[in-house]
């Protein structure tokens, strides 16, 4: 089960309670379930790390517990309840200086739960309907939630009484209405205050709290359907948004222009996330695909079926396709390496041209190898 | 008339009779006086021999510009196919006899439905978290028999005469079903009343042009909505050698080759419109056929003339749907999350690809 578990670059929970870790590099997929009959009120609902070292994943289920999960051990090891079904499902989750946890429910309400104690430390209202929750990687103490009809709002956990920011919403209409807005999700650009959001009526909002302006500072439109997830690049440029109906594009925050379009999906998305180093993306959703899109020529890299509807995923931050296979194809490339060496050093050396192997993976090194063996056979 | 005959023939049959030519202007010239018939037959034999030379692979025949001899030449050429085509089989056929026994087996033809790109979505009987997932889905109060369909049939607004009768026959076909004038209510509105009155489908026939053309099939409580293209309508009246109308016993159902997930979905959201218990004594069945991602539905009345042998009539509508989408959640179409969209462009692209 451990070792199972340690192959997996990307972690997936789906309706049906069961947690799925997917090892890409060998294209299959794992089931780790707490309990041993599925049952709806397990449907995770959020996926965070509880460490830096990534070891541990946080599980929030619809019934209101949380469950860490254990990625060396390939177990759930322990359960802890934060919060009522009454108070919706979890929206956000995430980890406090590795811990203490925050978690927000739909009815609002976002709590701080220490180790130890049953009783949230801290509580925030954030309004009704909240659809999501963001940490900001920077500042562990700095929140973002928005909803339906309850605007972006960021929080100072030191300060719970009031947000540091509020945002306004977008001016009237040309028929001076008042616009809808219902933002669905959010995240934090890198070096700066900046917050993007994504919205139900098809709009990609970016706040600066360090300017006098609440309105947004930049909007952009894609489509015809509500975004439901989104996920910004590593550069902090360009941001990747999906729809309900299965469309994911990429978006310049620089101007707000689409910069191109990713297919594949037959269904709403409902989680996105961009890896923090390779230019690639993950994507789930109701149609029960897991799929991996490169970000620069917009290909699907991998497919995989998972059985039920996915709710949310988590990659890993090591490389995507590397992960599983890295301490077991050292092992072997090693010794291969060792025995080749000696078959070099007995044969004579010939100068050749443009003899430069890549060493970025253990594949990419035999290789080379490979093709020297086969040039120097066909010589003698 | 013979000067100008050579060039028309000899451009017409060979960029390469080049060379033959000269050799034509001077026997032409010759047999000035001696009239059509020698024209003809040479005609014919340049076109035999070029016929015999023609074959080689950079001529064919779309490169004759007169129609009635390309048609001609096409026909030969078929019928050169043809005969050679026969003459293969005989041979095989022969073998086959003088193997006897030994012969290999038959070849099967190759169909779309053999050639067909496998699914990664098909179902596996014996798969424990998609029996789960079936299990508890919008669907588990009817398959657990808590709930008994009731089925509300109406139109889009203002529905002319085909899709009147449409709507009564199919509410003939599928017990407890009720047709109501749409009188321009919104959905959204008469979803929720639906609910308090425990319907538990609604079904509406959208109308183009005074014909049915779509169906919004919608689970009530909180169930999936699924969008069809209908095609291919036949009323009662235009059904030939059918049987009388239908009874009110309830059907059984027959649901032919569902075999994806989404196969299933849908499988079963056609399921839960007719009662869980049907009247073998009516004799009656609804089969949902699906062949291409095309489900035909057919309703017949069967009778067992012996073990061995069945009769059907045919009663009630014919038609073929298409699914369109499948969305989550009752019906929403601007904010509702689709669990499949029929992305043609993507989807269609590959002939051997099926989705349900």
């Amino acid at each position: 089960m451990g070792d199972r578990s340690r192959l997996c670059s990307v972690w997936l929970g789906s309706e049906t309670g069961i947690l799925k870790g997917v090892s890409v590099s060998r294209k299959q997929a794992f089931n780790f379930c707490n309990t041993s009959h599925l049952s709806r009120d397990q449907e995770v609902r959020a996926l965070c790390w509880a460490d830096p070292a990534e070891s541990e994943l946080l599980v929030g289920s619809v019934d209101g517990t949380v469950k860490t999960f254990s990625t060396e051990k390939g177990a759930f090891t322990e359960t802890r309840r934060c919060g009522d079904p009454a108070d919706g499902c979890f929206t956000g989750l995430a980890t406090l200086n590795s811990s203490a946890l925050l978690t927000c429910g739909e009815c609002g309400t976002v709590r701080v739960w220490r180790e130890d104690s049953s009783e949230p430390a801290t509580e925030l209202d954030a309004g009704k309907n909240v659809c999501r929750m963001r940490q900001s990687p920077v500042h562990q103490h700095k929140i973002a939630t928005g909803g339906k009809e309850n605007g972006l709002k960021i929080w100072d956990l030191e300060k719970p009484e009031k947000p540091v920011f509020t945002a306004k919403n977008l001016r009237d209409d040309w028929l001076d209405l008042r616009r809808p807005h219902w933002v669905r999700d959010m995240a934090f650009i890198p070096d700066s205050d900046k917050v993007v959001t994504c919205t139900g009526y098809h709009q990609v909002h970016v706040f600066d709290p360090s300017s006098p302006q609440r309105r947004p500072v930049l909007e952009a439109e894609y489509g015809e359907y509500p975004l439901t997830a989104l996920s910004l690049l590593a550069d902090g440029n360009t941001v990747v948004v999906g729809n309900t109906h299965g469309q994911i594009a990429m978006l310049d925050l620089r101007k707000g222009l689409v910069r191109g379009c990713l297919k594949g999906l037959a269904g709403g998305v409902r989680w996105l996330q961009c890896h923090p180093s390779q230019p690639v993306v993950a994507s789930c959703g109701l149609d029960r695909f897991l799929r991996i899109h490169s970000l620069e020529d917009r290909k699907l890299l991998h497919k995989v079926y998972l059985k039920s509807r996915l709710n949310c995923l988590l990659l890993a931050s090591r490389d995507l396709v590397d992960g599983g296979g890295a301490t077991e194809g050292e092992g072997a490339t090693q010794e291969v390496k060792e025995e080749e060496d000696e078959v070099w050093d007995a044969m004579e050396q010939v100068g050749e041209v443009g003899e430069t192997p890549k060493r970025k993976t253990a594949q990419e090194e035999e290789e080379p190898q490979k093709s020297k063996k086969k040039r120097k056979k066909g010589r003698d | 008339m013979d000067i100008t005959e050579v060039p028309v023939s000899q451009d017409n049959k060979g960029k390469k009779k080049k060379n033959k030519k000269p050799k034509k202007k001077i026997v032409k010239e010759e047999g000035n006086g001696e009239g059509s018939g020698v024209e003809k037959k040479e005609v014919e034999k340049m076109e035999k021999s070029e016929a015999a030379a023609a074959f080689p692979p950079t001529f064919s025949v779309s490169e004759i510009k007169n129609k009635q001899r390309r048609h001609l030449m096409f026909m030969k050429l078929k019928q050169e196919k043809r005969m050679q085509k026969m003459q293969l089989k005989k041979k095989k056929k022969k073998e086959r006899e003088a193997l006897g026994d030994k012969a290999p087996p038959k070849e099967v033809p190759k169909t779309i439905e053999n050639q067909r790109v496998y699914d990664e979505t098909t179902v596996d009987p014996e798969d424990e978290e998609v029996t789960f997932d079936e299990g508890t889905d919008e669907f588990s109060a009817y398959f657990n028999g808590l709930t008994n369909p009731k089925v509300l049939i109406t139109t889009s607004d203002r529905p002319r005469g085909r899709t009147v009768r449409f709507c009564e026959q199919l509410a003939t076909v599928i017990p407890n079903a009720h047709v109501y004038y749409r009188r321009g209510l919104a959905l959204k509105r008469v979803i929720p009343q639906c609910v308090s009155r425990n319907f538990t489908y609604l079904m509406v026939i959208n109308e183009d042009r005074k014909v049915p053309n779509g169906m919004v099939l919608c689970h009530l409580p909180d169930g999936p909505t699924a969008h069809f293209k209908i095609s291919s309508v036949r009323l009662r009246k235009e059904i030939k050698r059918r049987g009388k109308d239908p009874t009110e016993h309830c059907p059984e159902v027959i649901l032919n080759n569902f075999t994806t997930r989404l196969g299933h979905s849908v499988g079963r959201l056609f399921a839960a419109l007719f009662p869980q218990d049907p009247q073998f004594v009516g004799r009656q069945v609804a089969t949902f056929h699906n062949q291409r991602d095309f489900i035909f539905f057919r309703f017949h009345r069967y009778i067992f003339k012996n073990e061995k042998k069945v009769g059907i009539q045919e009663l009630g509508p014919r038609f073929t749907l298409k699914l369109r989408s499948l969305q989550k959640g009752t019906f929403d179409s601007k904010f509702g999350e689709y669990e499949w969209v029929l992305k043609r462009h993507e989807m269609d692209a590959c002939r051997r690809k099926f989705h349900l």
